[in-house]
């Protein structure tokens, strides 16, 4: 048996990927909730979201709490392409067969993903900490570095607030409306168009943060976007398409089985998370907490 | 109209297409090798996503598992190609069966994540299993199949290795999509586009569609093996990415780009992508964002594909006369 603290350590490393994974697929999810629509692209939304964030850092710094603006702005930014790519192109796929829907997203991946490499190339950035939180403290014998701390408490806060602005509010209860029965609600005299666009825009906005986030942790390199896409499909396929709750224990999971599969069967971890990914789907296709499609 | 169809354009592609080497260079024949290996990929994916209306993103997977197949049996084991080819198409097909069970289970976008999470099994083990597939660094040097009998022959001698290789890969090909065909147009192949056209009402008149599923669904996995078996040794080498969830979309959009509706529809979608991938290269290095492009025109011009557009072009040049 390992000693008590790597594994305390494993367990945190596993916690703070969960919440990454959290933030984007919990963009995903929302998408896929309310369209109906799997975007492959949400991963490259993510990926546009770092290099935003590295622009940003570049022209701004870091210092004096720059980097928070430019985190926000390179969210700020990735939710307004969300918005534009909805309402330009997405709009014209509802309804149409998934396939179309699904080549739609991939030719995004596609387009988008070389934007970046023309801007950006294809030498790794990396962005630096933010300087209020380049220290680490260190708790049964595991060092945890600020930054971590910071995004193991970020991730519950905007789990709950989405939650919040799903359950009780206005905005929230028509996206759920529009969730259950999309037709009824306009007719009721909901401007549903508008609505899926600002789905639309928040998804995106969670996936870009995501990325603004993870650029002090992960150099942003070409091919993250495909990566990520798949593990944010794993962890809503595991929590329940459309499940809000579900993609938060989803992320939990697949980040505890990543790092102690990494401890256990070191060659073998991305193995067990695709096999419980399609454990899940045999069993129980609409996932631990989601529920039946109709 | 009728007249042309009648041509046996198949027979004549394939005539032509033996003439490559002797009239085009070698990097004609080698780009000739590519598309004819695509066109078989392409179109057993099309027995799933045209003919019976399942979406499967994960087909990749059985075109890796088919050129791991070859490529171990060759390299490692000095199987003769004889034997490794069709053993590409048997445990190709032998693991979509397994899979299949599974996924013929779900309903559209779930049918679609689980043949992903199963290709990305697949992809996981040849990337991670390192004493037998070589891991993230693959596999190369796979040997050619011996042609030393046939050179010694009259008339046929004196070809280079790489250009038997493509005769072969014609010849097999060729006989493959016949066989497609074949299943296409039989009663079996009817009953699978009764299905997609309406499941219910085939189960309604006693049709087990789940097995008519499964059927398909391990008969377009060991093509797609054949296919990736000649793929391995025409690349002279196998990689993990052969079963990336990445190809599996490459040959989607092919199959899109052609035109799911008709039979030779996702074979010229091979054609014109392999063929358009080699001119645009040589403008720009970025070819993926010309092929997104390209992507997002047909889904919202053409719906139907290039074979889709040529009919409905077709229909309004001769219109058919009725008496």
């Amino acid at each position: 048996m390992p000693d008590p603290s790597f594994v305390f350590a494993q367990s945190v490393s596993g916690l703070t990927a969960a919440m990454f994974l959290f933030l984007i697929a919990s963009g995903l999810s929302l998408i896929f909730g309310v369209l109906r629509v799997l975007n492959f692209a949400h991963g490259t939304f993510y990926m546009l979201g770092a290099y935003s964030a590295y622009q940003f850092v570049q022209w701004i710094g870091v210092s004096g709490g720059m980097f928070w603006v430019a985190a926000l702005g390179a969210a700020g930014v990735i939710a307004l392409l969300g918005g534009v790519v909805e309402r330009l192109l997405f709009r014209h796929l509802y309804g149409k067969e998934e396939l179309y829907q699904l080549l739609f997203t991939y030719a995004l991946v596609l387009i988008l993903s070389d934007a970046a490499r023309m801007i950006w190339g294809t030498q790794q950035k990396s962005v630096s900490r933010p300087p209020e939180l380049t220290g680490a403290f260190s708790l049964f014998g595991a060092t945890i570095p600020h930054y971590n701390l910071f995004i193991l408490l970020l991730g519950p806060a905007i789990a709950l607030s989405v939650w919040f602005v799903l359950q009780r509010t206005r905005v929230g209860r028509f996206i759920r409306a529009a969730a259950l029965d999309r037709e009824t609600l306009g007719a009721l005299g909901v401007n549903v168009d508008a609505l899926y666009t600002w789905v639309f825009v928040i998804a995106s906005f969670l996936g870009g943060l995501g990325g603004a986030l993870i650029s002090p942790m992960r150099a942003t390199t070409p091919g993250m976007d495909t990566e990520i896409i798949v593990e944010a499909f794993v962890v809503v396929v595991i929590g329940g398409l459309g499940s809000f709750w579900g993609t938060f224990l989803g992320a939990l999971i697949y980040g505890q089985v990543l790092s102690f599969g990494i401890l256990f069967f070191p060659r073998f971890s991305i193995f067990a998370v695709f096999a419980l990914m399609a454990g899940v789907l045999i069993v129980r296709p609409w996932g631990l907490l989601g529920r039946p499609l109709k | 109209m009728a007249r042309l169809a009648r041509v046996p354009w198949g027979l004549l592609v394939l005539i032509a297409a033996f003439f490559v080497p002797a009239a085009g260079s070698r990097f004609y024949t080698f780009l000739a090798n590519d598309i004819a290996i695509w066109a078989l990929f392409a179109t057993s994916l099309n027995l799933l996503v045209g003919v019976t209306g399942l979406v499967s993103f994960g087909h990749a997977a059985y075109f890796g598992i088919g050129a791991y197949t070859t490529g171990l049996l060759m390299k490692k084991l000095a199987v003769p190609f004889v034997l490794a080819f069709p053993a590409a198409g048997l445990l190709a097909g032998a693991i979509a069966l397994v899979f299949g069970f599974f996924c013929v289970r779900l309903t559209r976008i779930y049918f679609a994540m689980l043949t992903l999470a199963f290709a990305q099994i697949v992809w996981a083990i040849c990337f991670k299993w390192n004493e037998v597939t070589g891991g993230e660094q693959g596999m190369p040097e796979i040997p050619y199949p011996s042609f030393d009998w046939i050179s010694g022959l009259p008339l046929v001698g004196g070809w280079r290795t790489a250009e038997y290789f493509y005769f072969l890969t014609l010849v097999l090909v060729a006989l493959c999509l016949w066989l497609l065909r074949r299943i296409v147009g039989s009663p079996f192949g009817r009953m699978l586009t009764t299905i997609r056209e309406n499941a219910e009402r085939a189960e309604f008149i006693g049709v087990n569609v789940r097995r008519y599923e499964l059927a398909a669904f391990v008969l377009a996995g060991a093509f797609a093996g054949l296919a990736g078996g000649l793929f391995g040794i025409f690349n002279r080498g196998v990689f993990p990415d052969f079963a990336y969830w990445t190809k599996s979309s490459e040959v989607l959009i092919m199959t899109l780009l052609g035109g799911m509706g008709t039979f030779y529809g996702p074979a010229i979608g091979a054609l014109v992508l392999i063929l358009l991938n080699q001119q645009i290269v040589a403008y720009t290095e970025y070819w993926p964002f010309v092929l997104g492009t390209i992507l997002v025109v047909l889904l919202f011009v053409f719906p139907g594909g290039l074979a889709g557009a040529a009919q409905a072009a077709a229909r309004r040049v001769w219109r058919p006369r009725r008496a």
